[in-house]
């Protein structure tokens, strides 16, 4: 505190807090005369740069500004096919944006760049103010500083004690000092009750109390800043054990937690991915109701539940659910229902009818009326390989086209349409292909529009003849023998995502720490006061004096209302030490 | 139903009879804004008159010289006049206040629409058996109605009619354009929003945005507020023994608080909504992990998110930063509101991304 110079200059905030130079509250520098600097001159200059606040506003505001091209321009890792699509859309453009790293906007070079600039700016001014504020919660309110007046926040009162004709000079003076011991001592128990750290002084027999509260704030500020670190710091490491893995379960079918079992799967850097925990999920039924034709938003979906048996590995199978917004919770990992569709049991048998293919086979919702899409690949036991692609429409309607599409997400009048192709569907020698497309450049079309030839149109339970003579394909109806209608006659399939995501936890730990020191930082008023008391012969003159450090609209009238309280805690006191002489002097 | 009185068509009708209301009180704030101007003008003939009549008793013999510097030191004792005089009402409890007819017509206006808009709110949250800002519509709703609330609220403590033709003049806006725009009937609530962050985040946000607002109105006038005082100050300067009106901007300024302390109150309303923005983007992180599977992903509606609480930061980092408080500091303010702005009208029509709730098609 030996900075602070009481008689010169009263506002000089800079001291107590290290902020940046260019804080608004810091002193401006006046050094014009600047030495020739050297290596180490200028990066301490370079880091001064760094780490002021102008920097730190600019990196911010350049923060926000880079962000926007993200929103703008499809992202890989939030929307894949939108990036596939602007491909396809603008395929002049696409490559440029590209190499602008513009469909990675949050992992660009660009972005990272100044987001890392920022918090290397944040540590560097949050290590030294940390400092800082350390000695100063170990240090004594500053000495009052001689001309109180010259602050802002001002207020002054003159007190006649009580006439004493009787009592010589001395005498008077001696009470007036004594009463001036009683309003800093009244004084200094106001402020500490009042939460104030207190430091009494004395000059040239004028005493004074001097205050300073709120500390928390500076304290508050400097743990919102380093949360924030915190947060950045919790994905950072998080990310590396973070996991995702999608996998697609039909009713009645069972997904182990292997990687076997899924169709795809992020791995942060440091997940094992043959270590992961040992468990099966079964799909035992998949409810969803749809709002009835007629009514207001007709076909839409809710209340989407999938009804799982769970089970790790050496334990007891249990009951578990997966609802949008309730993942369930699996040995540390979370899975998320992530949509839902019709999985058509198709046998395909051949001219003898031996059958060569039976298997539900997971068709993709293309709408919400769950128009699907699907690919059925037979490559053994046939004379040729043969694909099937087709639609399946749980409630077919025709459009005016002549075309089908589905107008009704529940099973009230389901048709599959297939169109065959034969030929090689290029899976043979290994190559990894999708098993929800099916690519046709070897092979021949054997049905459908393209060639004048009807698709094979099935409903549950019927069966048709391939073409060229290839055998028959059966549409199965997979409803108990008593049902009536289509209800259950075609199953469901769900897909799931298996998250693992360690980093979460801390994340919104930091998250909440950062409010709570954000609202210290905004709210808490850090002030100071001062009090000072002079006797002079048979008057006391008080002073009282705030200055806001930071942000403090309420200075004004908290000063007030001590004054006010000040005085009524006072006035008894000063009536009390009427010395006993003046009493009887009176009477 | 054609011809039957639905709840929700009741609801329609209580809304539109709000935004006739509140037409009525930006029309009367209106004219209260016009009138302060035309007082402050006629205050200061007065005093032109008398320093008029004054000079010509005194001067006499006296140096026309001394007059301009006389006239200069008015000035500018009267621009601080002004302002404390501005200040002093401002801050004083509603019935110490001034009387001016026309800002009570319009705050009285202001309190029978809202009383309307509430109803209204409500009478659709009770038709769809739900919290009624579920999508665009009702968002609007939801948020015209808390701007509205909060700037009644501050009305307590603080005098700020001078803002109530911006709020109201903004409030028809937004409530007639979602009212016509965004309109959809009632349909259930679809799966991902049946949570009960859907109840905290999105009201947060709205709440957020009502302070915002606020802080905008406020940082505006504040900015023309800077202009007349820089302007006022030159021609003083210039030693133009009359100050005119010219070129100053609009004539009620001179019955508002100075910028400083504009600035101030907007910084308030400000921080009150960053940290409910922050809780919002807090609450959405929570609410996507459940979810969506992941608490952040960069979704547009979440860059965007991102984005304005990064612009208030730097807001209130400008209000700590030597050469940034004031004018610059007040630019960020602006900027922060017009993105919010941006979020809810732009990037929940155009914008492809998860926070496809707008009910639009």
């Amino acid at each position: 505190m030996s900075r602070f110079r009481s008689d010169e200059e009263p506002r000089e905030p800079a001291e107590g807090t290290l902020r940046p130079a260019d804080h608004a509250d810091s002193a401006v520098a006046t050094d014009v005369n600047q030495p020739a600097l050297g290596v180490g001159g200028w990066l301490r200059w370079g880091w001064r740069q760094l780490t002021s606040m102008r920097t730190a506003l600019v990196l911010l505001l350049l923060l926000a500004i880079v962000a926007v091209p993200g929103s703008i321009v499809p992202q890989r890792s939030a929307d894949p096919n939108g990036v596939t699509q602007y491909y396809a859309d603008n395929p002049d453009l696409a490559p440029v944006l590209d190499n602008l790293q513009l469909f990675d906007v949050y992992s660009s070079i660009w972005f990272s760049a100044i987001y890392i600039l920022l918090f290397i700016s944040l540590i560097g001014c949050v290590i030294p103010r940390t400092r800082h504020h350390w000695k100063a919660l170990r240090a004594r309110p500053p000495r009052t500083p001689a001309r109180l007046e010259r602050l802002a926040d001002f207020r002054s009162s003159i007190i006649e004690l009580a006439p004493d004709a009787s009592a010589s000079a001395g005498a008077q003076a001696a009470g007036a000092e004594a009463a001036a011991a009683s309003a800093i001592e009244v004084a200094a128990d106001q402020l500490r009750r009042g939460g104030y750290r207190v430091e009494r002084y004395e000059s040239g027999g004028t005493l004074s109390v001097s205050a300073e509260r709120g500390y928390v704030r500076e304290t508050g500020n400097l743990v919102f800043h380093t949360a924030l670190i915190g947060v950045l710091v919790a994905v950072g490491i998080g990310g590396g054990y973070t996991y995702t893995g999608q996998g697609v379960i039909i009713e009645g079918g069972t997904f182990v937690n292997t990687m076997l079992d899924y169709t795809s799967f992020n791995p942060g850097r440091f997940v094992d991915e043959d270590r992961l925990t040992p468990y099966s999920l079964t799909l035992d039924e998949f409810s969803v109701t749809y709002q009835p034709s007629g009514t207001q938003g007709a076909g839409q979906a809710g209340d989407f539940i999938a009804h799982l048996t769970t089970q790790r590995a050496g334990e007891e199978p249990a009951q578990g659910e997966v609802r949008v917004n309730h993942p369930l919770e699996m040995a540390g990992d979370r899975i998320y229902l992530m949509g839902n569709g019709y999985a058509p049991t198709i046998t395909i048998r051949d001219a003898e009818g031996t059958i060569v293919f039976s298997e539900s086979v997971p068709f993709l919702p293309q709408d919400d009326k769950l128009t699907s899409l699907g690919v059925v690949k037979v490559p053994d036991g046939l004379p040729e390989q043969l694909g099937l692609v087709g639609f399946f429409y749980p409630t077919q309607a025709p459009l005016t086209t002549g075309a089908f599409a589905s107008a009704y997400p529940a099973l009230v009048n389901p048709v599959m349409t297939l169109d065959v192709y034969a030929g090689d569907l290029g899976i043979d020698d290994g190559t990894p292909r999708s098993v929800y497309t099916l690519d046709t450049s070897d092979m021949t079309q054997l049905t459908g529009r393209a060639i004048d030839v009807e698709s094979i149109e099935l409903a549950p339970g019927e069966s048709a003849d391939l073409p060229d003579g290839y055998g028959t394909i059966t549409f199965e109806n997979e409803a108990p023998a008593a049902a009536e209608g289509y209800d259950e006659s075609v199953k469901r399939f769900v897909s799931l995502s298996i998250h693992r995501d360690a980093a979460a936890t801390w994340v919104l730990a930091f998250a909440v720490l950062a409010v709570l020191g954000l609202l210290a930082a905004l709210f808490v008023p850090r002030r100071r006061l001062w009090v000072k008391a002079t006797p002079d012969g048979r008057t006391l003159r008080l002073e009282y004096a705030g200055l806001a450090r930071g942000e403090d609209p309420t200075i004004g009238p908290a000063l007030d209302r001590f004054v006010e309280r000040h005085a009524e805690s006072l006035a008894p006191v000063l009536r009390e030490q009427v010395t006993p002489s003046a009493r009887s002097g009176a009477a | 139903m054609p011809g039957t009185l639905t709840l929700d068509s009741v609801s329609v009708l209580l809304v539109w009879t709000a935004i006739a209301i509140y037409a009525l009180a930006f029309i009367a704030y209106a004219v209260d804004l016009a009138r302060r101007g035309a007082r402050a003008a006629e205050a200061q003939d007065a005093r032109n008159r008398e320093r008029e009549l004054v000079s010509v008793n005194s001067a006499g013999a006296s140096a026309p010289a001394s007059v301009v510097v006389s006239a200069n030191t008015d000035a500018s004792t009267r621009l601080r006049d002004q302002e404390r005089t501005a200040e002093a009402a401002f801050d004083a409890r509603p019935s110490d206040r001034p009387r001016m007819i026309w800002a009570r017509i319009g705050t009285s206006l202001t309190v029978l629409g809202f009383l309307f808009h509430v109803a209204g709110d409500v009478t659709r949250g009770i038709a769809a058996g739900r919290v009624p800002w579920s999508n665009m519509y009702e968002f609007a709703l939801t948020g015209t109605m808390l701007i509205v609330a909060v700037y009644l609220a501050s009305l307590i403590r603080y005098d700020l009619r001078f803002l109530g033709s911006f709020i109201t003049g903004l409030v028809v806006l937004l409530l007639g354009g979602a009212a016509l725009a965004f309109y959809v009937e009632i349909t259930p609530l679809m799966d991902p929003l049946k949570s009960v962050w859907l109840v905290i985040h999105v009201f947060v946000a709205s709440l957020a945005t009502a302070l915002f607002a606020l802080g905008f109105g406020l940082s505006v006038l504040q900015l023309m507020q800077a202009r007349r005082e820089r302007k006022t100050t030159a021609l003083t300067d210039a030693g133009t023994a009359v100050v005119s009106a010219k070129g100053t901007g609009p004539r009620f300024l001179k019955t508002l608080p100075g910028s400083d302390a504009l600035e101030s109150i907007a910084y308030r309303f400000a921080i009150l909504g960053f940290i409910f923005w922050t809780f919002t983007l807090i609450a959405g992180s929570i609410w996507a992990n459940d979810a969506w599977g992941r608490y952040w992903g960069f979704d547009t509606k979440e860059v965007w998110t991102f984005v304005i609480w990064v612009l208030y930061a730097g807001y209130i980092h400008a209000r700590a930063t030597r050469g940034w408080r004031g004018s610059r500091s007040a630019w960020l303010s602006i900027i922060g509101f017009t993105a919010v702005m941006f979020n809810f009208t732009i990037v929940n029509m155009f914008f492809k991304g998860l926070h496809a709730y707008s009910g639009l098609s």
